[in-house]
């Protein structure tokens, strides 16, 4: 699904190499999990492979079921099926979350060539969503995620993650924020889009979400690389001794 | 005081092209005290302070430059709303296109008509605000309308009005000037809308008087607009009486010139007074918001709301004062005027002041001036939205504050509409 292969990157203002040669393929209907001491680089390389500005990419590619997704535009990414759960949402004063979702949902309805969805049945498919993440109608009603807490962000992604129905999803601290039911209700979001077609990439720093969705292989990103991958089992280990172990290991 | 020599010939020269209409006593003695109110302050220049990021060249030329017609391809605005329709075609009343001027509650008369007359309560208001309003700042040019407004219409409003009178100003020639002049009356507890639009004439000078009596309400919408090169210099002079609410949005897109001044006194207790703009502009557009509100009464409320949304080259120009006078206890004033610029070319220029001479007010004022929101953008972009689109939805919600001042949903979605117009026919 998503192949990344000797990605280097740095910062587009200042010499500043961030990621340094990162590989890393995750298979569909897989779920893959990176954690990583802060400032590894765990969320450059979310931005990266979403098309966020700032960053230039010195060396390496990144491609969706083929697909080279290094030189598209956000938007052309999000319709090829790429998706990233913000570690920090942003909020967007004046600009309504139904409209915001309706139009999202429309977009990438229309660049893949398929209708566009009714306002009704957009209402009824959005309230379904909500009710499963607990997320009142109110909230909906609110500028995209002002006035949100913490928490009420992080669902806000998923909400919209199971509306457009991304092949490849990232999810970037998902869990930091949430108490422990709605890390339960992320998680069974989550597990309920699981799927033969469908991958994900999940970040995190603590094994508690992965108690929640079991990932299939973890990897280790220290000082922009992957320096370890293996099974849940490793995901135990940082929970029980840290990363000072793992980081000598591969020194 | 002798007037500069170039204010001078400016002047005369312009008055050289214009001669006083006929009227009736109370008219013509407006008129001809207007007209020495011009000539004593001459016209305005580059030079006087309140026209420093103004050019008023164009609009005290002694001839107007044409305009060239431009057709939107769009349904005209408020086509959705029941009102009673009043054309004028480049300054000219037509009858044929307008609706009988009668309505429940409202009486309305051409100024020509209530000119005429020898006596006329228009006489308490035709000229009287304008006057009020020279002080403490000159304004030339509502003067020059006073003395020589062609036409326009005279409304007295004695009840609640069951819809609104809706002014739609047509351009036809290319070479046109018109001034035009109306006169609102709310009594006492009455209500009315006010809608205005179109681009009225190659050059524009238009001037309402608004005298709000205890109690009464008057709202007002306005989508200036929108042929590139006309000129226009508008004021409005509202005066309010106690608990009476006063509220105006304009939307301005397109147009070489555009000058709004808006002059609003509270003069009774508890009077409310919103005044609000959005403009979009691009490339040669230069657009002047120039607001000046006084307090003047006890707990009183203002709030001055204008949002400038600026590319290619375009200018915006805000200068809004908040004045309490002595023992306007209690006010609450705000103000803030926020321009959104698309490149570096544009530019946004603002005067913010506040002028308090009581010591229990609340009054806030603020501007600024940025780029969109890149976070925002990517954010949007993030999900699927077109740059394009994701953009158009960050420029109606940086306005949307402005939007939020017009209490009528459907009048609100009309303007949210030609917004999103404007915005589609720059994709
Ligand atoms: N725009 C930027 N300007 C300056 N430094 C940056 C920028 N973006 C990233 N960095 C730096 O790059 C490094 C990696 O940051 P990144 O956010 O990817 O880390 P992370 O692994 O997600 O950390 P955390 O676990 O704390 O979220 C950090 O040292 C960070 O300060
Ligand atoms: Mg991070």
């Amino acid at each position: 699904m998503l192949e990344i292969k000797d990605l280097a990157v740095k910062l587009e203002e200042e010499e500043k190499q961030i990621l340094k040669g990162v590989d890393l393929t995750v298979e569909a209907g897989k779920v893959h999990a990176i954690m990583g001491p802060n400032g590894s680089g765990k969320s450059t390389l979310s931005y990266v492979l979403s098309g966020r500005d700032g960053y230039e990419v010195t060396s390496g590619s990144a491609t969706l079921e083929g697909e080279d997704i290094l030189e598209m535009e956000p938007e052309e990414r999000a319709a090829a099926g790429l998706f990233l759960a913000f570690q920090y949402p942003v909020e967007i004063p004046g600009v309504g979350n139904m409209t915001f979702l309706r139009t999202a949902l429309n977009a990438q309805r229309k660049a893949r060539g398929e209708d566009e969805i009714s306002a009704a049945d957009f209402l009824k498919l959005v309230r379904a969503k909500a009710k499963t993440l607990k997320i009142d109608a109110d909230m909906l009603k609110r500028p995209v995620n002002v006035g949100f807490s913490g928490g009420e962000k992080k669902r806000n992604e998923i909400l919209q993650m199971a509306l457009l129905e991304p092949k490849m999803c990232i999810l970037d601290e998902t869990d930091s924020g949430l108490d422990v039911d709605a890390m339960k209700l992320v998680s069974e979001g989550v597990n309920a889009l699981r799927d033969e077609g469908r991958a994900f990439l999940v970040i995190t720093h603590y094994q508690r979400l992965l108690d929640h969705i079991k990932p299939d292989v973890v990897h280790i990103m220290a000082d922009g690389r992957i320096v370890k991958t293996g099974g849940p089992e490793l995901a135990l280990e940082v929970e029980n001794n840290g990363y000072a172990d793992i980081l000598a290991e591969v020194a | 005081m002798a007037l500069p020599e170039i204010k001078q010939s400016v002047t005369e020269a312009r008055l050289a092209e214009l001669s006083l209409p006929d009227g009736g006593a109370w008219a013509t003695d407006a008129r001809k005290s207007a007209l020495s109110r011009v000539q004593t302050m001459g016209l305005p220049g580059r030079r006087d302070e309140y026209w420093k990021y103004t050019d008023p060249t164009r609009l005290t030329a002694a001839v107007a430059k044409p305009a060239s017609l431009f057709d939107p391809q769009e349904s005209p605005v408020f086509g959705e709303v029941d009102r009673l329709k009043v054309v004028f075609v480049d300054g000219v009343f037509d009858a044929e296109a307008s609706d009988a001027l009668a309505m429940e509650n409202v009486e309305i008369e051409r100024l020509a008509d209530a000119s005429a007359m020898d006596i006329h309560w228009a006489k308490d208001v035709y000229g009287v605000l304008e006057a009020r309003g020279q002080d403490p700042v000159e304004r030339p040019l509502a003067a020059l309308n006073t003395a020589f407004a062609s036409d326009g219409l005279v409304i007295r409003v004695t009840g609640k009005a069951p819809k609104p009178i809706s002014f739609i100003y047509l351009h036809r020639e290319e070479v046109s000037d018109a001034i035009l002049h109306h006169v609102v009356k709310v009594e006492a507890g009455a209500e009315l809308t006010i809608l205005e639009n179109g681009p009225a004439a190659a050059r524009f000078n238009k001037c309402m008087e608004i005298e709000i009596a205890d109690g009464g309400a008057l709202h007002h919408v306005r989508a200036q607009g929108r042929d590139h090169e006309r000129q226009a210099v508008t004021a409005m002079f509202a005066r309010l009486g106690a608990e009476s609410v006063f509220k105006s949005f304009t939307l301005t897109v397109n147009g070489v010139l555009t000058r709004n001044e808006m002059v609003v006194e509270l003069t009774g207790d508890e009077g409310v007074a919103h005044v609000a703009g959005a403009c979009m502009g691009d490339g040669d557009f230069h657009h002047d918001d120039t607001v000046f509100v006084t307090h003047d009464a006890l707990n009183c409320e203002s709030r001055q709301v204008f949002k400038k949304v600026l590319r290619n080259g375009a200018t915006g120009v805000f200068q809004g004062k908040i004045l309490v006078k002595e023992g306007a206890q209690k006010t609450d004033g705000y103000q803030i005027s926020q321009s959104l610029l698309l490149d570096d070319d544009s530019q946004f220029l603002a005067k913010p002041e506040l002028e308090i001479y009581a010591d229990d007010v609340a009054c806030s004022h603020g501007s600024t001036s940025g780029a969109i929101d890149e976070e925002g953008l990517f954010y949007l972009r993030s999900r699927g939205v077109p740059e394009d689109v994701a953009t158009d939805l960050m420029v109606i919600a940086f306005i949307a504050e402005a939007i939020d001042e017009i209490e009528d949903e459907t009048l609100a979605e009309e303007i949210v509409d030609r917004i999103s117009n404007w915005l589609n026919r720059r994709h």
